[in-house]
């Protein structure tokens, strides 16, 4: 394939089926610079970050923590550990309200900045002698996640793809949500970083090619990026300013503008041999293997027709959302309506919940009457719009009805909830949200089946068990029998080895408390989870035994 | 003409189908009671005996051969109820409350590990070894297998054992349906403000 002279010719790219045109409400963030969001009285840090297994606490309540300091993490692969973002105290760990749409309270870490911001002294790896396997380590033991928003672990997700041949690796710099300028800041103030960490991608997964997609609104970044991967000299490397579309940014609808494919219904694409990396995702890989700093802070935009002065910041994660709406100079509007993401896929947020890995915009809106749902006129506009190209209508009923099979039958689950079919629908109905509340629901029973029918095995076991203990007794005692009618017709003949009457009752006693000990032990085939709660267990049997009465 | 040659051949078809089909059915076939297997995995596999039989596949064989209704398993409630009307072809009844009543939290069982004494009472009670330990010494409940069933609660003879909440992470948390025109959904309230 020919070098980066490549990037003169011009670039044939695809269309995805449906989409907006929307009022991208960039302006008002992007037109300040990055600046650098002050500590606020509390970081309040949701153990789990990320998808896929829990963290568990590294630090206790008391400890003195400094910036960079590993304060939560599992041995699970699919999991992101989570760093101190500032040097202080932790003052609880404890449930807090956290930034997710239930609104509700999950574990946290409380840290209270002393203001210092001490960090850890941050060793950056000897990368020459890096293996695939070290770099791979060493970005999940940075923490780093999806930072697009699905914040699934980056090193799992690369390390997956790496073992398919990677023919396209795409970097995602779209950011096609109204309102959201992060990405667009990061590459104009730091595309170095991202282009270094592209590079560190490039030696993972081996690509042929890097194709990096960014909206053509964003000429400042493309510009920037451009200029920045000259200067780097990558090769195979090219830069794609692609038309302004919503949802562009999804990872199905970049790919196929970019390279056609189309990634089938339940596929994953490095099942045909792409991967998907957003911008601040590279850029956060190069802080990690460039200059060895986990990742503690991302940036957000704060933005919205709610607050007085929009912008981007650069912020410590756990920082309450309050903390970000004063940085923004406050509220404009008397009833203000917060919400994590963009307008299109993002929920409302408590205030008082802490700043995530995937919270890329604090959204402030004006929180108005929602003009009045009515039912479907099965104009079938959803349908054209639907980048998934699924039939939302459809969808619709089934899910009202809660036929939630039909539901799935129709691809339920293809849904990217990118919200084109709420925003077209003249009947004003909530689609997005039934498509959600159908899924949990679907989510739900399967987790139910799945659950009994691992009752319905282990029941069968024990089933087996006691059935063949039983056959065994039976056999014991039948031999028993016939070894006692032996006896007793020929009462002379005793034989040579047998012990003594006592010695032998004593040998049947250590018998059976043997076989006491470890029968009731149900130990086989258990999740890693589980292994933990049972360890845990018998610390606390240990503690005990070693209390008074031993 | 036309449709005599049309009448035998789609007379043709008809029969190879036919025959296809019949072989299949021979050659393919489900060993088992398929209407039991196909009941059992609608009931919840709780295992707790409350209706009336050993477990759930008893309870399915009975309900199968016609001996039981279908409204006796408390812990699957109107949803297993309805699942099982759907099944069968027969009309859905409410559950009979006389096998005990719906939880609509799942529970399980805590063993207070400073009271226990190690009877290993309770592991014997388990239908599904959901707990664990050996003789005098502490016990403890796998609450991811503990399906609720309450069976080991009698036999304690200290009365160390618990039944309470399971805990729900944020991942298990199920959206509210949205507010739709016309008729609209009953449990529906507004707890959590979704946003499209
Ligand atoms: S929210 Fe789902 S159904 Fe609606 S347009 Fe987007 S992908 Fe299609
Ligand atoms: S009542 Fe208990 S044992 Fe009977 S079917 Fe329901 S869960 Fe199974
Ligand atoms: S631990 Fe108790 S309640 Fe849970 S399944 Fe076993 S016997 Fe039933």
């Amino acid at each position: 394939m020919p070098d980066g002279s490549r990037s003169t010719l011009p670039f044939h790219l695809h269309r995805f089926h449906g989409g907006l045109h929307l009022e991208d409400h960039k302006q008002e963030s992007a037109t300040r610079p990055l600046q650098t969001a002050s500590l606020p009285g509390q970081l309040i840090l949701r153990l789990k970050q990320h998808i896929g297994e829990p963290n568990e606490p590294r630090v206790a309540v008391g400890d003195r923590v400094l910036r960079g300091q590993k304060i939560a993490d599992t041995p699970e692969r699919v999991a992101a550990p989570l760093h101190a973002p500032s040097s202080g105290t932790v003052v609880a760990i404890e449930d807090r309200p956290v930034a997710h749409p239930s609104g509700k309270s999950d574990r946290c870490i409380v840290i209270e900045p002393d203001g210092l911001d001490e960090a850890i002294a941050f060793e950056p790896p000897d990368l020459e002698r890096c293996s695939r396997e070290d770099l791979l380590r060493l970005i999940r033991e940075a923490g780093i996640v999806g930072l697009g928003g699905a914040v699934f672990p980056t090193a799992a997700k690369a390390e997956t793809a790496a073992a398919h041949p990677i023919q396209t690796l795409i970097i995602n710099g779209a950011e096609c949500e109204p309102w959201i300028t992060c990405d667009d800041l990061l590459m104009r103030s730091r595309p170095e970083a991202v282009i270094a960490g592209i590079r560190h991608l490039q030696r993972i997964l081996e690509p042929a090619q890097t194709l990096i997609g960014i909206e053509d609104n964003k000429p400042e970044a493309i510009a920037a990026m451009q200029q920045a991967l000259d200067e780097a000299a990558l090769t195979d490397t090219r830069l794609v300013p692609i038309p302004t579309v919503y949802p562009s940014g999804g990872e199905k609808q970049l790919i196929k503008i970019l390279t056609g494919h189309e990634v089938k219904s339940r596929h994953l694409a490095f099942e045909i041999g792409l991967l998907c990396q957003n911008v601040g995702t590279c850029a956060a890989i190069s802080d990690a293997l460039d200059r060895g700093q986990p990742l503690t802070h991302r940036i957000v935009t704060v933005t919205g027709t709610g607050v007085r002065e929009p912008g981007n910041w650069v912020v410590p994660l756990g920082t309450p959302f309050e903390h970000l709406v004063e940085l923004a100079g406050g509220f404009s509007v008397e009833r203000p309506e917060p919400i994590m993401g963009g307008p299109m896929m993002g929920f409302e947020v408590r205030l008082d919940a802490g700043l995530v890995k995937a919270g890329n915009c604090l959204l402030i809106l004006n929180r108005d009457h929602r003009p009045e749902e009515h039912e479907c006129v099965r104009c079938g506009r959803c349908t054209d719009v639907c980048p998934a190209q699924l039939l939302p209508q459809q969808l619709y009923w089934y899910g009202r009805a809660r036929q939630f099979d039909k539901a799935e039958e129709y691809h339920l689950f293809d849904c990217i909830e990118c919200g084109c079919c709420a925003a077209v629908c003249p009947s004003h109905l909530p689609l997005v949200q039934l498509y959600r509340y159908a899924k949990s629901e679907i989510r739900e029973q399967q987790r139910k089946s799945w659950k009994s029918d691992r009752a319905r095995k282990r029941h069968e076991f024990r089933e087996a068990r006691i059935a063949r203990q039983k056959a065994e007794e039976e056999e014991r005692r039948r031999k028993k029998r016939e070894a006692l009618a032996k006896k007793k017709s020929t009462p002379a003949a005793r034989p040579e080895t047998e012990l003594d009457p006592v010695q032998a009752a004593l040998e049947r006693v250590k018998a059976r408390k043997a076989a006491q000990q470890v029968a009731p032990k149900n130990t086989d085939n258990l999740t890693p989870a589980q292994r933990r709660q049972i360890e845990e267990a018998e610390a606390r049997r240990r503690k005990l035994k070693q209390g008074p009465d031993s | 003409m036309i449709i005599l040659i049309a009448v035998l051949v789609l007379g043709f078809i008809a029969g190879s189908f036919g025959l296809l089909l019949g072989f299949a059915a021979i050659r393919y076939r489900v060993e088992g009671n398929p209407l039991v297997d196909q009941i059992d995995a609608l009931l919840p596999q709780t295992q707790c005996g409350q209706c009336g039989y050993a477990g759930c596949r008893p309870y399915a064989e009975a309900i199968a051969n016609g001996e039981a209704p279908i409204n006796q398993c408390p812990p699957g409630g109107e949803q297993v109820i309805v699942a099982l009307a759907d099944l069968l072809g027969v009309e859905p009844e409410p559950l009979n409350e006389e096998h005990g009543e719906h939880k609509a939290v799942p529970m399980v069982a805590v063993i207070d590990e400073n009271t226990c004494i190690g009877c290993t009472l309770c592991i014997q009670a388990c239908p599904v070894d959901a707990i664990l330990g050996a003789a005098k010494h502490m016990h403890t409940v796998i609450a991811d297998e503990c399906t609720g069933c309450e069976l080991c609660i009698p036999p304690c003879p200290v009365d160390c054992i618990t039944m309470e909440p399971l805990k729900q992470t944020l991942d298990d948390w199920k959206w509210e349906p949205p507010p739709l025109p016309g008729e609209s959904f009953d449990d529906d309230d507004d707890e959590a403000p979704a946003h499209a």
